[in-house]
């Protein structure tokens, strides 16, 4: 072993430094899969959107669709829910958003149904704003799904939808 | 420690299998000669109650795997198909979910005897956050156990608990979807949580295992916290007689436990869980399991909530840092009459946020929550460490043998 003092590598080093980087990717790669299965499958990937008639609706009624295995609520808001949900100051809100920026037609409102604290569905028409209620933590939401107290951090989604016809839309 | 006697083999076969595999003298060591202090009371005998509790688990557990479907359109029914057609299936599903409320009481009892009796202190405290350990596994197994009945609460508290990964900044929604296999609580989480639920109590007893190795290093505890000094004096080996009153102890447990099986099966369950899963509606009132009300009342007592989580979080993993937040040099609270009180103040503390857990989170109920949720942190931040500088204590004796008054040359019966 002349050249112990050495600082300089000898192949045998390189061969166990190459070694054993081959056996991390090998790991790695191994690992990948492993984890990866848990993930969403092909199955649920392929998502089909859902179609709704929403000419059976009267007004002031909520009606709820599965979407993703989540319920859509679909609400067809009176003139006074309208006027509720457009005349709340911005700053009076946890997570500030004008009710136009959440509605396509400002007699509908879509929503997914999910409580953004830890996913329960809120029931309708209940709670200080009368919009929904989390049963679970308490979270009231306002006629634009609007967060407006209780543990949620945010405003119920809404998904990406169409109007297919006046009568029509489609989620997804 | 070593024991009262060695284990000398007296068959032929014994002594052949000792020189090739000395398992015997090991059990023998462990189970047999172990010495455990004279003074123990029926606290200590929760670690084999526990050890009764979670082979219990295990095999009724076994036996119902081998009748149930996990599959969401037929899980249901298949709990029902146990409960109706198998035979003893009734018995063996009542005794499984009530066997884990008694393990819970088991284990609550034990953790709240280690606290009282000091028992994380040096040496003990790898023994200590062993333990915590194991009390995390039985939580995860309880709530995935929960889980594969497929009834109204199985499905809220997966969707509840899954989602309290949706708080973590930035990632949150992606682990949430991988953790469920989809974009909501379905098929894919209710199979993989079969999977892991009848993997995780053999994580369990793999951790148990390490819990009694590390017992067995530094021996055990006892109420007047202070180490055997003299073991022939002060100690009985375990065969006999912590084996006959850990049966003691044991009989009178599984009294309750037949009680709760027999006469009161569904006592601690929730009528909702007779609901089939419905991902559309979710009940009025969701509660947990009651072993996990005062995390649920904690989790619940914060308006925000990435810090709800974190503080549910926080409640839990405290525990597992109890030997370096309770600075006294006395180990046992029978010397020490101001944590005496603080302990059972904390005892209250814990019981009553158990309680508030059930209750609706909103008015006088949420307030109070708050109280003692704050409670319950500052007696590990600042009660014991405080206590530890400042709590006048009282004379520890001197060895176990002075506590019991024995004159150093009384006759002990030895086996």
């Amino acid at each position: 072993m002349s050249n112990a003092t050495k600082a300089e590598p000898s192949r045998r080093d390189i061969l166990f430094l190459a070694t054993g980087a081959a056996a991390g990717v090998a790991a790695g790669a191994a690992v990948w899969p492993l984890i990866a299965q848990m993930n969403p499958d092909a199955s649920t990937l392929a998502l089909a959107s859902t179609e709704l008639d929403i000419a059976a609706i009267p007004e002031g009624q909520i009606v709820t669709v599965k979407w993703r295995g989540k319920p859509v609520f679909v609400r067809h808001r009176t003139k006074q829910e309208i006027e509720a949900a457009q005349n709340v100051p911005l700053a009076e809100l946890p997570d500030p958003q004008a009710d136009s920026a959440r509605v396509k037609k400002p007699e509908w409102l879509v929503v997914v149904g999910v409580c953004t604290h830890l996913g329960c569905i809120p029931t309708g028409h209940e709670g200080e704003f009368h919009g929904w209620f989390c049963p679970c933590h308490g979270s009231t939401y306002d006629t634009s799904g609007r967060i407006r107290s209780g543990p949620a951090p945010s405003n119920l989604e809404v998904p990406d939808y169409a109007f297919l016809s006046d009568t029509k839309i489609k989620i997804g | 420690m070593t024991g009262h006697s060695t284990y000398t083999p007296k068959s032929g076969f014994a002594r052949w299998l000792e020189r090739r595999l000395p398992i015997l003298g090991f059990i023998h060591e462990s189970f047999v000669a172990y010495p455990v202090p004279k003074n123990l009371n029926y606290l200590w005998t929760f670690g084999a109650i526990l050890s009764f509790m979670l082979v219990a688990q295990i095999v009724t557990g076994i036996v119902l795997a081998m009748h149930y479907t996990p599959e969401t359109t037929l899980a249901f029914d298949s709990i029902e198909h146990i409960m109706r057609d198998v035979n003893w299936g009734w018995a063996l599903r009542y005794a499984h979910a009530n066997g884990a409320s008694m393990f819970f009481l088991a284990v609550y009892i034990h953790i709240f005897r280690g606290m009282y009796y000091g028992s994380y202190k040096e040496p003990r405290e790898v023994l200590w956050i062993l333990g915590v350990v194991i009390f995390m596994l039985m939580m995860a197994t309880g709530f995935l156990g929960y889980v594969l009945p497929w009834g109204q609460m199985s499905f809220w508290a997966a969707t509840v608990i899954t989602n309290l990964f949706t708080a973590i900044p930035y990632v949150g929604n992606s682990i949430t979807t991988w953790l469920l296999g989809g974009y909501s609580v379905d098929n894919a989480t209710l199979n993989r949580f079969f999977a892991l639920h009848y993997l995780l109590p053999f994580v369990i007893v793999a951790i148990v295992g390490l819990h009694v190795w590390a017992l067995h290093v530094t021996g055990q505890n006892n109420p007047t916290g202070v180490e055997v000094k003299d073991v022939k004096k002060e100690t009985v080996p375990f065969t006999p007689y912590a084996t006959l009153k850990d049966a003691v102890g044991l009989v009178i447990f599984v009294a309750l436990f037949a009680w709760l099986t027999f006469f009161v099966p569904n006592y601690t369950g929730h009528p909702d869980n007779y609901i089939e899963a419905n991902p559309l509606v979710t009940p009025p009132h969701i509660v947990p399991e009651w072993y996990f009300l005062p995390f649920y009342a904690i989790l619940r007592a914060i308006p925000n909530k990435l810090v709800g989580v974190i503080a549910l979080f926080a409640s839990i993993f405290i525990v597992a840092a109890l030997p370096w937040l309770d600075t006294s040099k006395v180990r046992s609270g029978v010397y020490r009459p101001a944590f005496k009180k603080f302990f059972w103040v904390f005892v209250f503390v814990s019981v009553g946020l158990g309680y508030l857990g059930a209750q609706p989170a909103e008015g006088v109920y949420l307030i109070v929550a708050r109280i003692l949720m704050a409670y319950y942190f500052l007696h590990f931040l600042v009660v014991l460490p405080l206590l530890g500088k400042y709590e006048k204590t009282l004379p520890e004796p001197r060895s176990i043998a002075a506590s019991l008054g024995q004159a150093a040359t009384e006759e002990k019966p030895h086996a």
